[in-house]
C-alpha cells in the first residue's frame, strides 16, 4: 500500500458512494450555488449560537451524504471528522448526534483531504466497509475564535481570506459493495462508487517564517508544493497524469506563488491545469472576499460539490486535491511564532466502461 | 522586516518571503487614506448638525450640547453594528470609522452581541472590553505620562 515515502497507493481502489454539501447564505450567493445540497438562507440557521449552528451544518452534510448514498447510518462503520474550533467541539458533537463510531482529526483547513485519506486507507486495510469522512467551517465562528468579533468594523488587507461556511461530507466504501448498490443507475448526480480513490500523499509540516495571520495563502503555498512534489515522486508520475489539480484554499495570492514555485522546481504545472477552491466559491467582482475563500469547509463542499459533480460530467478524469491547512492558534500568533502549515493530497479517478 | 527576525530565517525562508513579498497585493494606501479623510470627516460632520441640533432646538449651550451628541453618536453607532452594517462600511471607510468615538463604540457592541452565547456575566461582561480594552489602558497610561510632564514643566517654571 505505501509507496515511496509518504505516499499510499490503494489497489483496491477505494469508491466514493456519494457527498453531502451544505453551505451558508455568503456561498449561496457565489458561482458554485447550484452545486451544493443545501444553501441555509440565514448564517445562525435559527440556532442560539454559531457553534449550534456550525455542528448542525456537519450533521447536515454527514446525514445527507449517507441518504445519498442510500444507506443508514448503523451500516456506516467510522466516521472521521474535523473542524477549526477547539478542542474540534463541532465534530465530536456532531458525531455524538450521529453515533457512529468516531475518530477525530485536525488539520486545520488539510482536514476535509486528510479524513478522506484515513477514511479510504481503512476501507483498503479491510478495517471497515463504509466510512464517512468530513469537515466543517463557519465564517463567524473562525472568526471569533481567530480574529476579531464578527461585526467588529476592522480592515482587512488584500491578502485576508473569507472563512467558508460550510460543510462537506464523503461516504466511501469498499468497490463490491459499491458495485452491489442497486441505486447507481438511479443517482447519476452522485458518484455512486463511479468515482474512485487511488492514491494519497500525507504532507510534511512546512513553516517559511510567515507570521502574519492575514496572509495564509503565503504560509501555505509551499506546504503545498512540497506534497504535490512528494506525491509525484513517490507514484513515479508526471503531473499531466491529471486532468486537474487543486488546491484547498490558497486563494489568489497562494495559487500566484505556488504557481511561480512551480516553475522554479522545473515542474510541468500551469494555470490552466492546477487550480484553487478558495478561488472558485466566491464572485470577486460582487462579493468583498480579498483574496478568496478559506477554512476547513472551503475545499470540502467545492471538492464534493463542484469538482466531484464535474468529475461526473466527464471534464476531468482523474484530478488530484491537494487540501492546504495553516496550523496555527490564536495564541500562537499572539506570542510571534510563524505559521506551520501542512498539505495532504487525495488522488480521484473516474471510473470507465464499468 | 527588523535585521534581528531576519537572522533567525533559514537561507530558504528568506529567499521565499522575497518571492511571497513580491506577489503579495499591497494594501492601497492612498485610498485608505482618502476613504479614512471622506468617512472620517462625514462623521465629524454628523457630529456637528447632531450638536446644531440640540443647540438650535432644545436650547443647549454649545459646551453642554456635547454629551448628548457623543451619546447620540455613540447610539447610531451601536445601531448599525446591531444591524450588520458598520463592519462593511469600515471594510472601506478604515481608519475613517475606527478612530472616533463610534469606532469605539463598535468595538464594545460587536464584543457583547458577539459573546452573548457564553452568558451575560462571563460572556458580555468579561469580554466586552476584549477589543476596546487596550484603547482604554494605553488611554489612561499616555494621559499619566502627559501628567507628569506637564507637572514637571510647571514645576520648572516653564509654563
Amino acid at each position: 500500500m505505501r509507496k515511496g515515502h509518504q505516499s499510499w497507493v490503494f489497489a483496491s481502489k477505494p469508491a466514493i458512494m456519494a457527498t453531502g454539501t451544505v453551505v451558508g447564505p455568503f456561498e449561496g450567493e457565489g458561482p458554485l450555488a447550484d452545486d451544493f445540497d443545501i444553501i441555509h438562507g440565514d448564517l445562525m440557521m435559527e440556532q442560539d449560537s454559531w457553534e449550534k449552528a456550525e455542528n448542525m451544518l456537519m450533521e447536515e452534510a454527514v446525514s445527507l451524504a449517507i441518504e445519498h448514498a442510500g444507506l443508514t447510518r448503523e451500516q456506516i462503520h467510522f466516521m472521521i471528522a474535523g473542524d477549526l474550533m477547539n478542542q474540534i467541539t463541532s465534530s465530536s458533537f456532531s458525531a455524538r448526534t450521529m453515533q457512529i463510531p468516531f475518530l477525530g482529526v485536525f488539520g486545520a483547513c488539510s482536514t476535509s483531504m486528510e479524513s478522506l485519506a484515513l477514511a479510504a486507507c481503512l476501507i483498503e486495510a479491510g478495517a471497515a466497509d463504509y466510512t464517512v469522512a468530513a469537515t466543517v467551517s463557519h465564517n463567524a465562528t473562525a472568526e471569533k475564535q481567530f480574529r476579531y468579533p464578527t461585526e467588529y468594523g476592522s480592515q482587512k488587507p488584500p491578502t485576508a481570506q473569507c472563512t467558508v461556511t460550510g460543510s462537506g461530507a464523503a461516504v466511501v466504501a469498499r468497490v463490491d459493495l459499491a458495485m452491489q448498490s442497486k441505486l447507481s443507475d438511479l443517482k447519476l448526480d452522485q458518484p455512486m462508487g463511479r468515482v474512485r480513490i487511488t492514491a494519497a500523499t500525507i504532507g510534511r509540516v512546512i513553516d517559511m517564517g510567515i507570521k502574519d495571520p492575514f496572509n495564509m495563502g503565503a504560509a501555505m503555498a509551499p506546504a503545498a508544493v512540497d506534497t504535490i512534489e512528494a506525491h509525484l515522486r513517490d507514484l513515479e508520475i508526471e503531473p499531466n497524469h491529471y486532468d486537474l489539480i487543486v488546491t484547498g484554499d490558497l486563494a489568489q495570492l497562494g495559487h500566484a506563488i505556488a504557481l511561480d514555485m512551480f516553475k522554479k522546481h522545473n515542474i510541468a504545472i500551469d494555470g490552466e491545469l492546477y487550480q484553487d477552491c478558495g478561488m472558485k466559491i466566491y464572485d470577486y467582482q460582487t462579493q468583498q472576499v480579498q483574496s478568496g475563500g478559506s477554512g476547513c469547509g472551503c475545499c470540502a463542499v467545492v471538492t464534493y460539490g463542484h469538482w466531484l459533480r464535474k468529475m461526473l460530467e466527464g471534464t476531468y478524469r482523474r484530478m488530484l486535491v491537494v487540501a492546504t491547512g495553516a496550523l496555527l492558534s490564536p495564541l500562537s500568533f499572539q506570542q510571534g511564532e510563524s505559521i506551520p502549515c501542512i498539505a495532504h493530497a487525495v488522488a480521484f479517478e473516474r471510473e470507465e466502461g464499468e | 522586516m527588523a535585521d534581528q527576525q531576519k537572522k533567525s530565517l533559514s537561507p530558504t525562508q528568506q529567499q521565499y518571503q522575497v518571492l511571497a513579498g513580491n506577489l503579495e497585493p499591497k494594501r492601497p494606501l492612498l485610498k485608505n487614506i482618502v476613504m479614512a479623510f471622506l468617512f472620517g470627516g462625514l462623521i465629524c460632520l454628523i457630529g456637528e448638525w447632531v450638536m446644531l441640533m440640540y443647540v438650535e432646538w432644545f436650547d443647549f449651550s454649545e459646551k453642554a450640547a456635547a454629551d448628548p451628541t457623543v451619546a447620540t453618536m455613540i447610539f447610531l453607532s451601536v445601531v448599525l453594528t446591531g444591524f450588520g452594517v458598520y463592519d462593511k462600511i469600515a471594510q472601506v471607510a478604515g481608519a475613517g470609522t475606527a478612530v472616533p468615538v463610534t469606532g469605539f463604540a463598535n468595538s464594545m457592541a460587536s464584543a457583547a452581541l458577539e459573546y452573548r452565547s457564553e452568558g451575560y456575566v462571563l460572556g458580555v461582561g468579561g469580554n466586552m472590553f476584549k477589543v476596546a480594552g487596550p484603547v482604554i489602558v494605553f488611554g489612561v497610561v499616555a494621559a499619566f505620562l502627559v501628567a507628569i510632564v506637564h507637572t514637571l514643566l510647571r514645576m520648572g517654571g516653564i509654563i
